[in-house]
């Protein structure tokens, strides 16, 4: 039949064309408006009125992977919000953190999260912990034009692997840089511009194996020591009860820790400091 | 130049429709029922990678009978329908009419416009917050869309399995309720269990099925295939304890996760809790059968 008696009928061919399982791709043919990346950019560098996220950590661990973010965005020299989240589930085994320009960057994991649910359900499969890399990897290489205006977005992504042989770590950690260059990480990474202090603090506390709950005290303490150099990076505020987010992904799926668990973590490192700070003085005394 | 032969419009429009009406009644049926807690879908499908349910949305399912591909790539176009909206307008936006109305303009398209109408009967399943805003639509190859209640069925003895399930159907049943109505309606029409009996039908057995609900108590997507020993246990079988236990060695256990069990991505911040609708399941089977 020709094209213009598609008027009438509910789908346009594109969408019973059966190529690809692609969300992005089927975007790109048949609405590309909706894609990050493919609008006309100013020529002039945007960065400081667009707000940015700031610091990601992740390490794996024994039963596999934790990622932690901390809750500010800045424009300029202006924190722009104070409980903004940027790490999130991108399916039920992986999770990504974001860091750079925050507007583009939670529209990209928005549709990430839409392309990783769709080749699911049209696929019927789950795809490979790699596979999922890859894709974001496309993602932030179709962002370059924008990164070079000043609206880069480089995210972290971390995944429990299915499909890992038996005796390796099942938790993987993948890093990026804003031409689209994807980086297996080896036990723990940061991004952002806290991330210099954050990968410092875990040089010293990460070690490989080790169990949840100290492995998770690694991740809030790494973004404690980010926010203690890095004004980009908010510290936990007892004020406003506002603490990293961090989600822990293991054999059973992506959980966020629960707001309680986090403080109590984050509570116990601050007084940990405050102790040892005192301890300075009165010997100073 | 020679003129075609001439037929009458009421004349093609019968041809295609026994033509669509016969190739669908080669098929195997289908049944989609509602039950307590959601929609419950049940096909007849030895493959176990070939299916005839799916899921469309986070509230939304898709059964089908008839021609395979044809089906298929409805099933795709419906999916990406639902993503794009999602997508551009927000995951609420997304309802089973707005689905159901792009299949019917598609295949009354197709069956006006086209020399062979699509062989196909489709379902399309909405689960909502109370089991009154259950919605479900029933498609066939000609456009029409029907809003039926309480069960569809569909396929080549559809007519049987409907006065069976008349019957037999109570609104609010539980899930192994629910099931067991089912399949003994498809297990009293189905070739497959025709003769291997002493004097009438055998009960299809999981092998022989595919099986799928959409749960409404599951925070975002509510469709789950139920497959292995969830299945074993639900159909409450003599065997299901030791058949069960052999978990993994039969055609239906994945690989992977089960599709449509990872996270509801609604809400970027609110994962599902993948995993734990099975426990639930079995919960309920419990409930039901004590």
């Amino acid at each position: 039949m020709d094209v213009s008696s598609a008027g009438r009928s509910g789908f346009p061919p594109a969408y019973l064309d059966r190529v690809g399982s692609s969300f992005t791709d089927f975007l790109a043919s048949s609405a590309p408006d909706l894609l990050p990346g493919r609008r006309p950019l100013p020529q002039l560098p945007v960065g400081d009125i667009a707000p940015h996220g700031t610091t990601i950590v992740a390490v794996t661990y024994e039963g596999g992977v934790l990622m932690g973010g901390d809750r500010r965005a800045t424009m300029g020299n202006l924190i722009s919000s104070r409980d903004i989240e940027k790490v999130y589930p991108a399916d039920s085994y992986s999770v990504i953190g974001i860091a750079g320009a925050a507007g583009i960057a939670i529209e990209m994991v928005k549709l990430y999260q839409v392309e990783l649910e769709h080749y699911e359900k049209i696929e019927g499969l789950t795809m490979s912990l790699d596979g999922k890399a890859n894709r974001l990897a496309q993602m932030i290489r179709g962002n370059l034009g924008a990164a070079l205006q000043g609206l880069a977005v480089v995210p972290l992504f971390a995944g429990f692997d299915l499909d890992a042989a038996a005796g390796t770590a099942p938790g993987r950690i993948f890093s990026y840089d804003v031409t689209g260059g994807n980086y297996e990480e080896r036990g723990y990474a940061a991004v952002g511009s806290g991330s210099l202090f954050a990968k410092n603090s875990l040089k010293k506390t990460w070690r490989s194996g080790l169990p949840a709950d100290a492995a998770t005290r690694t991740v809030v303490e790494a973004l404690y020591d980010a926010a203690d150099d890095d004004s980009a990076t908010g510290g936990p505020d007892p004020v406003r009860r506002l603490y990293p987010i961090v989600y822990r992904v293991d054999a059973e799926g992506a959980v966020r820790l629960t707001d309680a668990e986090v403080a109590a973590i984050a509570d116990t490192i601050i007084s940990e400091r405050a102790d040892a700070d005192r301890q300075n003085m009165n010997r100073e005394a | 130049m020679t003129m075609p032969y001439y037929a009458s419009a009421e004349q093609v429009m019968r041809d295609r429709s026994e033509y669509a009406r016969k190739g669908i009644s080669r098929g195997r049926s289908v049944a989609v029922l509602t039950y307590a807690d959601g929609v419950l879908l049940i096909a007849e499908n030895p493959s176990s990678t070939l299916h005839k349910l799916g899921e469309i949305y986070d509230r939304i399912g898709f059964a089908a009978v008839g021609r395979y591909s044809e089906f298929e790539s409805l099933r795709v176009a419906g999916v990406r329908l639902a993503d794009v909206r999602g997508y551009s307008y927000n995951r609420r936006d997304v309802t089973g009419r707005i689905v159901a109305n792009a299949y019917a303009q598609t295949l009354g398209a197709i069956f006006t416009e086209q020399m062979k109408p699509y062989e196909v009967e489709l379902c399309v399943a909405e689960v909502g917050d109370t089991p009154e805003r259950d919605q479900l639509y029933r498609l066939t190859f000609d456009g029409s869309v029907v809003d039926e209640p309480n069960f569809v069925v569909m396929g080549g003895q559809a007519e049987a399995v409907t006065g069976h399930l008349r019957e037999n159907f109570h609104v609010g049943m539980g899930l192994a309720d629910a099931l067991k109505v089912g399949i003994d309606a498809l297990s009293a029409v189905s070739p497959a269990t025709a003769g291997t009996g002493q004097g009438g039908h055998t009960r299809l057995n999981a092998e022989q099925l595919e099986v799928a609900v959409l749960d409404r108590r599951r925070p975002k997507r509510a469709f789950r295939r139920v497959i292995g020993a969830a299945l074993h246990a639900l159909l409450g079988d003599g065997q299901a304890a030791r058949e069960a236990s052999e978990g993994g060695t039969h055609a239906h256990t994945p690989s992977h996760p089960a599709p449509g069990t990872p996270a509801g991505l609604g809400d970027p911040a609110a994962p599902d809790t993948a995993g734990g609708a099975e426990y639930e399941l079995r919960h309920d089977e419990d409930g039901g059968e004590g």
